[in-house]
């Protein structure tokens, strides 16, 4: 990197010490107020390795089964305490098992930063054992990534990589750093990245952007807010509170906007989008002014975008300028954190309560719950649902655990009836679906926020993507608690093959081991349950036990998750069954 | 729905970095769009680099990545414009059989009246350079063809916009902070 060019600006001005690079690695995360990192070591990160041994005492580094897990363990880690997760790979194969866990936070706009080892600078280019061009392969997935060929380079590189990666957007930043810029001494000082010329990670709120949205949000009759990840990222859980109860406003959320405000609020109407509830969905379609905030209106929202809220003027609150238009056209768009947008919103905002249109969304949730809640909850049935399973951990957890799902059937069951009472609750795997998710991002939620339950939904399927992390979760006794909701098959593949594909179960049938020998032979506490009679106890068990704990639930094999917007179909055409 | 698709002459201002080039045109890549050429250069600022890409898109599509790519790290400011905004030049260079040159009498009418330039001439070959719209560039290469091209190569567009472009300010903007 031209360091002339990059014109950081500079807060501070440290002494200077000599170390290897290697130990400024270490430095700079613990000048970042990195306390946890997750990874693997291998030939060309040994060097960073050899430095993590002598400060073991103030930096601990969890050894996960596979670099995938480590990325997740970060995100997980992120997810629920708000800052950046670190993960730490080796070069070749160490560093290309990151990309998913990064392409997944690239999607999720979550703030980790990876740290792969690489050949030495000489070997670059000449197919060197275990070399791979990372910085080549992560590009279209990171937020931003950088190659370090001089030890002089790292501080200044890593302060811009935790810098990047919270600011604005959150994302993912790699950093590959080659094997002699590791070895290599330097004259070390640190300094925090508090800018960069090119990079302007949030806008400024205008505030006529405000007035405009103010005056919509007035003058609307049948309001309606879908919130999504913004409000959680931007810390506007507060304001976004105040607004729909001053306004009176129903608010949906999307998936990765859940638990931002507490289930039980009487003006949170539920999920929005493909499994979503069947008020907001209908509804998407009848408000006259449809207030988006931090979310980026994906195709699993929207459903088909030529039927999508025609009738309603769109507000978009984004911190993201290229989001703003790029899928649904809106009237008014608020640049910005959704926090300071929000706040300087809530004065123009008149009192109002809107109860009739409040009356539409509780005549369209007394349907839904008819049709389909009260079966998956209360089922009259003798297979077990998904549904009941969680009614269970509500009920032991009272709402306070954080539920990280994997992606799925179940991960759709999880987010529709979990209850949330804190933000920072609900971590899933929404942009990427990407199954194995759950297993190590719970590792890492349960690190960051140990006071919290952090309780792993998963299914049998995903479960197996990323199981060895259960020897993760043995050697560190992180007290993750493990529900698998099996029904030996991969439900929601299975359940489109059913609507779609005339019931043709192509390789959705899956044949599994003995899931509670497998945790036993870890040493994990197990249990199986097969029987309704049996599941509140097993849940109570599971919470109660001080440690790790893996519960089976099996499952109704051919249970279907509604309702259900099917692909290229219309919100409003949500299907109840 | 089909939306129009035109031609835009696609400017970024970037600071100079490896793997920038990367990172850009897998935003093209990834959609689908073909770049029809790209250039990448010096800019009036010390220290800036300016990439001139020339895409067939629709408006739409246009402002989305526009979007997408100031959205990266090290682009200051990216701009697309239309040829009527522009003053934009491509070059090309012809590489001929030096005989024609003195055989063909023809081969001088042409290059005199294309005001293209020769840039060397030796025993074996001649070196014909040429700047100006495609238009003009395409019509040499059509009435040198006939006579026999030993090599052509033309450049990416280049351009300037008629508008001003305030880099510069931005960058003292934040300079300034």
């Amino acid at each position: 990197m031209d360091t002339q060019t990059i014109q950081n600006q500079k807060v501070t001005t440290a002494k200077t010490e000599r170390i290897s690079g290697s130990e400024a690695v270490v430095r700079c995360l613990l000048a970042e107020g990195v306390d946890i990192l997750y990874g693997y070591p291998g030939g060309a990160i040994m060097p960073v390795y050899d430095e993590l041994y002598k400060y073991q005492d103030r930096l601990h580094h969890v050894l996960t089964r596979h670099e995938q897990g480590a990325t997740h363990a970060a995100q997980g880690y992120a997810r629920i305490s708000g800052k950046v997760g670190v993960a730490i790979a080796t070069s070749g194969p160490g560093a290309t098992n990151l990309i998913t866990g990064i392409a997944d936070a690239q999607i999720d706009s979550t703030p980790i930063v990876c740290i792969t080892g690489q050949v030495g600078s000489h070997l670059l280019g000449s197919d060197a054992f275990q070399e791979t061009d990372i910085v080549g392969i992560s590009t279209p997935v990171t937020k931003w990534n950088h190659q370090i060929t001089k030890a002089s380079e790292i501080p200044e590189v890593l302060a811009k990589a935790f810098y990047i990666a919270k600011s604005g957007r959150p994302g993912p930043v790699l950093i590959d750093i080659t094997k002699d810029a590791q070895f290599e001494e330097f004259d070390f000082s640190y300094e925090k990245c508090t800018g960069i010329r090119s990079y302007k990670p949030t806008p400024k709120v205008e505030i006529s952007a405000i007035e405009q949205a103010a005056s919509l949000i007035n003058l609307a009759k049948k309001p309606m807010i879908v919130w999504g990840q913004g409000v959680i990222l931007g810390e506007a859980e507060n304001e976004l509170k105040q607004l729909i109860e001053k306004a009176g406003i129903p608010a949906a959320w999307t998936i990765l906007g859940a638990s931002a405000i507490p289930t039980a609020h009487p003006l949170n109407v539920g999920m929005v989008g493909m499994h979503g509830n069947y008020a907001p969905n209908k509804l998407t379609n009848e408000c006259d002014v449809l207030i988006a905030i931090g979310m980026r209106f994906d195709d699993r929202v929207t459903g088909n975008l030529n039927t999508y809220a025609k009738q309603a003027k769109i507000i978009h609150f984004e911190i993201d300028p290229a989001e703003v238009d790029k899928n649904v056209k809106t009237d008014v768009a608020v640049l910005g954190n959704a926090k300071e947008s929000l706040r300087m919103l809530l004065p123009f905002i008149g009192k109002n309560t809107h109860e009739e249109w409040h009356q539409e969304f509780k005549n369209y949730y007394d349907i839904e719950y008819k049709q389909i809640i009260q079966n998956d909850l209360y089922p009259s049935k003798d297979g077990l649902t998904m549904g009941e399973v969680l009614k269970e951990i509500n009920l032991q957890t009272k709402g306070d655990a954080a539920i990280v799902s994997d992606v799925g059937q179940h991960q759709m069951v999880a987010c529709r009836y979990a209850e949330f009472n804190n933000t920072k609750s609900n971590i899933t795997s929404g942009g990427l679906g990407t199954m194995g998710f759950a297993l190590p991002a719970a590792i890492g939620a349960k690190m960051a926020a140990p006071d919290r339950e952090v309780v792993a939904i998963i299914g049998d399927g995903g479960y197996q993507m990323t199981i060895q992390e259960l020897g993760t979760i043995f050697q560190t006794k992180v007290p993750v608690k493990i529900v698998v909701l099996n029904n030996n098959f991969l439900g929601m593949v299975r359940q489109w093959q059913q609507l779609f594909f005339d019931k043709r179960y192509a390789s959705t049938e899956l044949v599994n081991p003995d899931f509670v020998q497998i945790a036993k032979g870890y040493f994990i506490e197990a249990q199986k349950v097969t029987q309704r009679a049996e599941l509140g106890e097993a849940v109570q068990t599971m919470i109660a036990h001080d440690g790790p704990y893996f519960l089976e639930v099996c499952v109704e094999k051919e249970d279907n998750v509604f309702p259900m917007i099917p692909t290229g179909a219309s919100v409003s055409d949500i299907r109840l069954s | 729905m089909v939306q129009k698709t035109e031609l835009f002459t696609v400017s970024i201002y970037t600071e100079n970095n490896v793997g920038l080039l990367n990172r850009i045109s897998a935003i093209f890549q990834r959609r689908h769009i073909n770049i029809e050429s790209i250039n990448s250069s010096i800019s009036e600022i010390d220290g800036v680099s300016r990439f001139t890409i020339l895409v067939e898109v629709s408006e739409d599509q246009m402002r989305k990545v526009i979007g997408q790519i100031e959205k990266q790290v090290e682009v200051i400011k990216a701009y697309y414009h239309t040829d009527e905004d522009t003053i934009y030049q491509e070059s090309c260079l012809f590489k001929i059989k030096s005989d024609l040159l003195f055989e063909e009498r023809q081969i001088q009418n042409i290059i005199k009246e294309s005001n293209a330039r020769i840039v060397t001439v030796n025993r074996e070959f001649f070196v014909l350079e040429k700047s100006g719209r495609k238009s003009e560039v395409e019509l040499l290469y059509r009435e040198l063809k006939p006579f026999g091209i030993m090599q052509f190569v033309r450049s990416g567009r280049i351009a300037v916009t008629k508008d001003e472009m305030k880099i510069t300010k931005m960058l003292e903007a934040f300079a300034g902070v």
